[in-house]
């Protein structure tokens, strides 16, 4: 599976504009983040930070009307979400799905199937067992049906459990720190912090600052209205804590 | 690994029906009666059985309750059901064996095409298999057998066995019961027979195997257990056929006794062609602290009509009803269960999972029933329904009847679709679009298929990955 992360690659971002249902919502939205590196998407309800996320992970639901993705030398767009997953990409949903009568774990291995990081059986219990000690969970967490009947806090954390195991190169967390306590927030940071190499990146959507000061981005984005607006040091997060959006206005 | 298999293993086998089940031999009958019934047809058959006078009788006067009865007028679509176009007795083999290799070649071959004898050597203490009209083949560990176990098919039982046989044949589905129940009791051939002696607990399945071959074809055969006081026992079933543009007919009776503190199992894993009418009345008493369990998928045929039933018959016994339909393109499952309360503190679960696909039509029809006198009833129904695109349907057509007052019964109904929410969630880990609807099926009915052994789950997978090809929504 190493081949995967032995390359560094750079997300690019041109000139982006996808709608839904007639709808028009990134507006030539252009960003880079680069292998190493965390950035942070902040902005207003509606400016567009989920449908972001989703028209990366490539969700039928959405309609590309302008612009290019590029994920290292591949152009994602005419990739299948499956494809984009294999190419190193990850998702953290906002709201995760549940699928009764699949196991955590059942559906973990047969993810890691799918995209070529064959482990057999004993690697894999090992992995899963590292993996569920750092989101605070035993055993019995991953063999419990997929998100089902999870808190939202559990599924936060079953979120962080697929990405420790899936070990992608990009990380989408889409508001992954809404609705956790403290301690939480700290796993899931934690975990996070512990991906960072050279080779991985992540792009964190978020309106708390906490989160951010446990993960300390490299580059913070401000999107309003379907495209980025401000890009800039972490000392946008104080301006953003302080001040709201209003001053985008002006 | 879904339920007890990877989604991988379900990649690897692409076959379809056409070349797992679909295929036929050549139709060499020993005796084949012309098509059609009448008392001729039927005297008939019970001449070739030379049978006692009794059944002889009952034979005739089903008949005639079978002529009288209407063609029921709910359920599914029985218009072109054409009686006379149907062969009723067929019989390719001289008699039932004990080793396949005395089983006639062409015989042999299609059960060994189906893994039987494989599945016998794997898991099975005794396996039955059944062509057309009557038993190739029977056998059972001799360690049962030692034990008192009686597994044979009817035909057998009807010899060796006539006091049990005539003790609890019609008993518990009489031929007045329904049309179907009427002509099985006229035309009945085949079927097994297993008696279980007081105490004695058959901890491995016992399996049979019915098999359509010829066209055209009516297959009646008459399953009766009989699992003595506090004895256990395991059946499976399983069943294909042919697939021809013209349709053939199964009306199968199966009638289960649980005496008091004995448990029956009873799995049925039905995956007929789809130009075969499948009209079975399955029915269990269960007497005092007795439990029944029906498992039944229904994933074949055109038209299935089949709610297995328990009657509780003595304070303390349990029903539990497993029914699994899948209805793709062509067909549908009208299934379900019933639960007769016939005692106090009896209980019963009925779990309905089904999926349409493809313009599919699954219906769940159950009953549940509670009658005076019977206290401190508990019954629970739960009716998934799960469809795969919109030109499929589902309904619900559940009854209760409760005279009880103090009886707790519990009622959901639940109907899905497969969102493109969940199948993009799936999909954005690395799932192909296909791979992630299986994975949602089969968790839909891992219900069911934590129930089995590994070799049916196996089984059971394919068929699901057969089914979900090309279907993708």
């Amino acid at each position: 599976m190493n081949t995967l992360t032995e390359q560094k690659k750079v997300l690019r971002i041109e000139n982006l504009s996808a709608s839904t249902n007639e709808k028009k919502i990134l507006e030539g939205l252009s960003l880079e983040v680069k292998p190493g590196e965390i950035h942070a998407l902040m902005g207003p309800n509606g400016s567009g930070k989920s449908t972001l996320s989703y028209v990366i992970a490539g969700h039928p639901k959405y309609k590309v009307e302008t612009g290019r993705i590029f994920f290292g030398e591949k152009e994602l767009l005419t990739l299948s979400p499956a494809e984009r997953s294999k190419e190193g990409i990850f998702l953290a949903f906002q709201y995760p799905m549940e699928v009764a009568g699949l196991s955590l774990s059942q559906f973990l291995f047969a993810s890691l199937k799918a995209r070529n990081q064959n482990l057999s059986p004993v690697e894999y219990s090992k992995e899963l067992k590292t993996a569920l000690a750092k989101i605070g969970k035993d055993a019995s967490f991953a063999s419990r049906h997929l998100n089902v009947g999870f808190s939202g806090g559990e599924k936060k954390r079953a979120e962080i459990l697929q990405l420790l195991m899936l070990k992608p190169q990009l990380a989408i967390l889409d508001e992954t720190d809404s609705g956790l306590d403290v301690d939480a927030l700290q796993v899931v940071a934690d975990a996070i912090n512990s991906l960072r190499s050279p080779e991985f990146s992540a792009l964190v959507i978020t309106h708390y600052p906490k989160m951010l000061e446990l993960l300390k981005p490299d580059v913070v984005h401000i999107i309003a209205n379907g495209k980025i607006v401000l890009s800039g040091s972490p000392e946008l997060i104080k301006k953003v804590e302080n001040e709201g959006y209003g001053w985008l206005e002006k | 690994m879904v339920g007890k298999m990877s989604v991988e293993e379900l990649q690897l086998i692409n076959e379809n029906y056409e070349e797992k089940f679909g295929f036929n031999v050549e139709d060499k009958p020993l005796i084949k009666l012309d098509k059609g019934l009448n008392e001729e047809t039927v005297k008939k058959i019970s001449e070739i059985k030379n049978e006692p006078e009794w059944m002889r009788t009952a034979r005739l006067s089903a008949l005639k309750i079978f002529f009288k009865k209407p063609m029921p007028t709910w359920g599914g679509d029985m218009k072109s059901i054409d009686f006379d176009n149907v062969t009723y007795f067929l019989k390719s083999s001289a008699q039932s064996e004990d080793s396949w290799d005395k089983v006639p070649e062409e015989i042999k071959k299609t059960f060994e095409k189906l893994g039987i004898p494989e599945a016998e050597r794997k898991f099975l203490a005794g396996s039955g298999a059944q062509f057309e009209s009557e038993s190739v083949y029977h056998m059972i560990h001799a360690d049962l057998a030692k034990q008192g176990v009686i597994f044979c098919d009817m035909d057998t039982a009807m010899k060796e066995h006539p006091e049990l046989v005539r003790e609890y044949f019609g008993k518990i589905v009489p031929a007045g019961d329904n049309k179907f129940a009427a002509l099985n009791t006229a035309c009945w051939s085949g079927g097994s027979f297993i008696y279980v002696p007081k105490g004695v607990k058959v901890k491995t399945p016992l399996q049979a195997y019915f098999r359509i071959n010829s066209k055209n074809m009516g297959q009646f055969e008459r399953t009766l257990i009989i699992a003595d006081e506090g004895s256990e026992v395991v059946y499976f079933e399983g069943c294909s056929s042919p697939t021809y543009s013209s349709d053939s007919l199964h009306a199968a009776v199966v009638e289960l006794v649980a005496k008091p503190n004995a448990r029956i199992r009873y799995v049925t894993i039905q995956n007929w062609s789809n130009n075969v009418y499948n009209l079975v009345t399955k029915r269990a008493f269960a007497y005092e602290n007795a439990t029944v369990e029906w498992i039944d998928m229904n994933a074949g045929s055109k038209l299935t009509m089949k709610y297995p039933s328990v009657y509780l018959k003595g304070e303390h016994a349990k029903a539990d009803i497993l029914s699994v339909a899948f209805a793709s393109k062509g067909q549908h499952q009208d299934t379900g269960g019933k639960v007769i309360h016939l005692a106090p503190n009896t209980s019963s679960r009925i779990i309905s999972k089904s999926i349409s696909k493809n313009g599919g039509r699954s219906s769940y029809r159950g009953l549940v029933r509670v009658a005076k006198g019977a206290k401190n009833v508990k019954s629970t129904v739960k009716c998934d329904a799960l469809m795969l695109d919109k030109d499929s349907r589902s309904d619900t057509y559940p009854t209760m009847q409760i005279d009880e007052k103090d009886a707790t019964i519990a009622h959901e109904a639940k109907v899905g679709k497969i969102g493109e929410e969940q199948l993009f969630y799936l999909m954005s880990r690395g799932l192909s679009e296909s791979e992630a609807s299986a994975m949602i099926v089969l968790g839909f009915i891992a219900e069911f298929t934590k129930e089995l052994p590994m070799e049916y789950a196996i089984e059971l997978n394919k068929l699901i990955r057969l089914e979900m090809e090309g279907s993708v929504c």
